[in-house]
């Protein structure tokens, strides 16, 4: 690869990353080394062999929202311990540090924005926050985004990365799935469209849930995508999975889902979708002769 | 059947073995009625209070006794006029999920549930009660029947939970089991789900989004199973005691949580013990809770669905 004949500095000097291996980073895809800040500006798209890493829930808002700009709405909603669980870590520990860690208060943002001008409920899992894992207020904030576009008349994007139901909480995780799922379905009776954005990783109790009930369902490249995890169905079936097994090209050729995005179409795919299915007929408009 | 005994039910199993042979014998003795009844009522003061300090593992394994009656034993002793209903209109028949029409208390209603085997082979038939998409789909289709003609759906889980393999994945089992939550969501009849074995994760939920959940005395309900948990938490399935009662999987734990509205008594010993009994248990909650739903209104048993499930969940704002 060329060298970047230039730094050109996209940060404050306050944030900068400055020393070692923050100023170069490896590509996952094609080993290539590239400069930090040209992944960050790409969204993390490798330039030279198309790898998408990960894009925080930052990096998602910026290329997708207008401006970047989301209002978030209920960003107050922090989880309980309705188990008191502890597995030698309490929970309310692991919620302290993720929520350090992050900088997030939860393992979703949910909030009004604007796509390429079209008006939109968001939401956009943080996989940082405890894999994205889906507790009480992962399905409470899911629910009343559904619930507030189906008031509002907006549509959904949403962007999904998790690993699933969230242990910590047991069975009222579970629950989340068909708290979330019964919005949906309300939100779906106003007839207005649903788009189901797959990330890597889209697993569990996520993916048996919402995520596959998208009126359309849009993965990225290379997303892991699936019920159960590559562990459980080797030791179920006592086989080696196949190459490519659950990728986003393995749910396109089984009918899962609409297409493969890349990173740098998804607005514009979004967008168009958005405005078919959103560019409803007047009545009596259709042609007489 | 084959007897299978766990090694902490054993005292009690051998008290419910004389009960049974005394119950034989005074069929031609009636002099021994007195002591009959007698050891009756010692053998169930002694199993509820052997069992009463079990461990939640000890609960999750019950709730998995090979000798535990499955759906078709319930449909069997609850209903009559059955007639079950095969396929999924797409790819096949799943035999770990069964359903069909059923009268119960002279209405008809659409029956759907887990099916675990009787031994080896019915368990290979059944996949062990592990369900592959299209059994979702086939409860789907029977959901959407039942909406059609104004049937109540009573539901029966009991399953490790979804099966994990290469097939089912390429078939969907996340959208099938997604897809019928939904449908659970929807549809403008009663719903009632009764818990009366293993309550596996998602794939447990998939026949759970019900106007009323039931559970017996030791059917378990989880998001993960505690060998899993374990597994994933200390690298250790063999912790799954610790798993279990962390995960607080027992009835009276989802009683206390809000996540069932019932705990149904089970016979001395467990269901296991006393199949008929176990479903006069369960139909004396089972027939009253329908009831009391068949007087809401179709949009008024949706907004009760709804409210139910939008209201669990722990978290302050």
């Amino acid at each position: 690869m060329a060298w970047p004949e230039k730094q050109v500095p996209t940060t404050d000097a306050s944030e900068k990353v400055s020393f070692g291996a923050g100023v170069f980073r490896r590509c996952d895809g094609c080993g290539e080394t590239l400069a930090a800040t040209e992944l960050a500006a790409a969204f993390e798209v490798c330039p030279l062999c198309g790898q998408h890493h990960r894009l925080d829930a930052d990096g998602w808002r910026k290329l997708l929202l207008d401006d970047g700009a989301l209002d978030a709405w209920d960003t107050t909603l922090e989880p309980l311990d309705p188990l008191e669980f502890s597995d030698g870590k309490s929970y309310r520990d692991r919620v302290a540090i993720a929520q350090k860690k992050t900088k997030a208060r939860e393992a979703i943002d949910i909030g009004g924005a604007a796509l390429g001008g079209r008006p939109i409920a968001f939401g956009a899992f943080v996989f940082s926050f405890m894999g994205g894992s889906m507790g009480s207020v992962v399905g409470e904030k899911i629910a009343r985004l559904f619930e507030r576009a189906a008031a509002g008349g907006l549509p959904v994007v949403l962007l999904q990365a998790s690993g699933g139901a969230r242990m910590q909480e047991g069975i009222l995780s579970l629950m989340q799935m068909a708290k979330a799922v019964a919005a949906l379905e309300r939100f779906r009776a106003k007839r207005l469209p649903f788009v189901s954005v797959l990330l890597h990783p889209t697993t569990g109790g996520v993916a048996a849930s919402f995520a596959f009930l998208g009126d359309v369902n849009v993965a990225e490249p290379k997303a892991l995508i699936g019920f159960a995890g590559a562990r459980v169905i080797e030791s179920t079936i006592r086989q080696t999975l196949p190459p490519g097994f659950q990728r986003a090209e393995f749910l396109i050729d089984h009918g899962m889902v609409d297409m493969i995005v890349p990173r740098t179409e998804m607005k514009a795919t979004i967008g168009t979708v958005l405005d078919h299915l959103m560019r409803r007929q007047a009545p009596g408009s259709a042609p007489t002769a | 059947m084959a007897a299978f005994v766990l090694p902490f039910e054993k005292p009690v199993v051998d008290l419910v073995e004389r009960v049974r042979e005394l119950r034989v014998l005074s069929e031609t003795d009636a002099t021994l009625a007195p002591e009959l009844a007698r050891l009756e009522q010692e053998t169930s003061r002694l199993a509820r209070e052997l069992f009463s300090d079990l461990t939640p593992i000890q609960k999750v394994q019950l709730s998995r006794h090979a000798n535990r009656p499955y759906t078709l034993d319930y449909v069997k002793r609850l209903c009559t006029d059955f007639v079950e209903l095969h396929g999924d209109r797409r790819f096949s028949d799943d035999p770990a999920i069964v359903g069909g029409l059923a009268t119960y208390h002279g209405h008809s209603v659409v029956v759907v549930g887990h099916q675990k085997g009787r031994g080896t082979k019915e368990n290979m038939k059944r996949n062990f009660g592990m369900p592959n998409p299209e059994g979702y789909r086939k409860a789907i289709r029977l959901y959407e029947l039942a909406d059609r003609f104004g049937l109540p759906i009573l539901t029966f889980i009991d399953t490790p939970g979804a099966y994990p393999g290469i097939g089912a994945e390429e078939r969907g089992q996340s959208e099938a089991i997604g897809a019928a939550l939904a449908a659970m969501a929807r549809v403008k009849v009663p719903i009632i789900a009764s818990i009366v074995g293993e309550g596996g994760s998602g794939g447990a939920l998939a026949l759970g989004v019900a106007n009323r959940v039931l559970v017996l005395e030791f059917g378990c309900y989880s998001v993960i199973s505690p060998e899993g948990c374990a597994a994933i938490l200390w690298k250790d399935g063999s912790r799954a005691d610790e798993a279990a009662a962390a995960l607080k999987v027992t009835a009276f734990d989802l009683l206390r949580l809000g996540i069932v509205e019932a705990v149904i008594d089970e016979p001395a010993g467990g269901a296991h013990q006393d199949y008929d009994e176990a479903a006069r248990q369960l139909d004396a909650v089972l027939w009253p809770t329908l009831s009391a739903l068949l007087a809401l209104s179709p949009d008024a048993l949706v907004d009760d669905r709804y409210d139910r499930f939008r209201r669990l969940g722990a978290f302050r704002s």
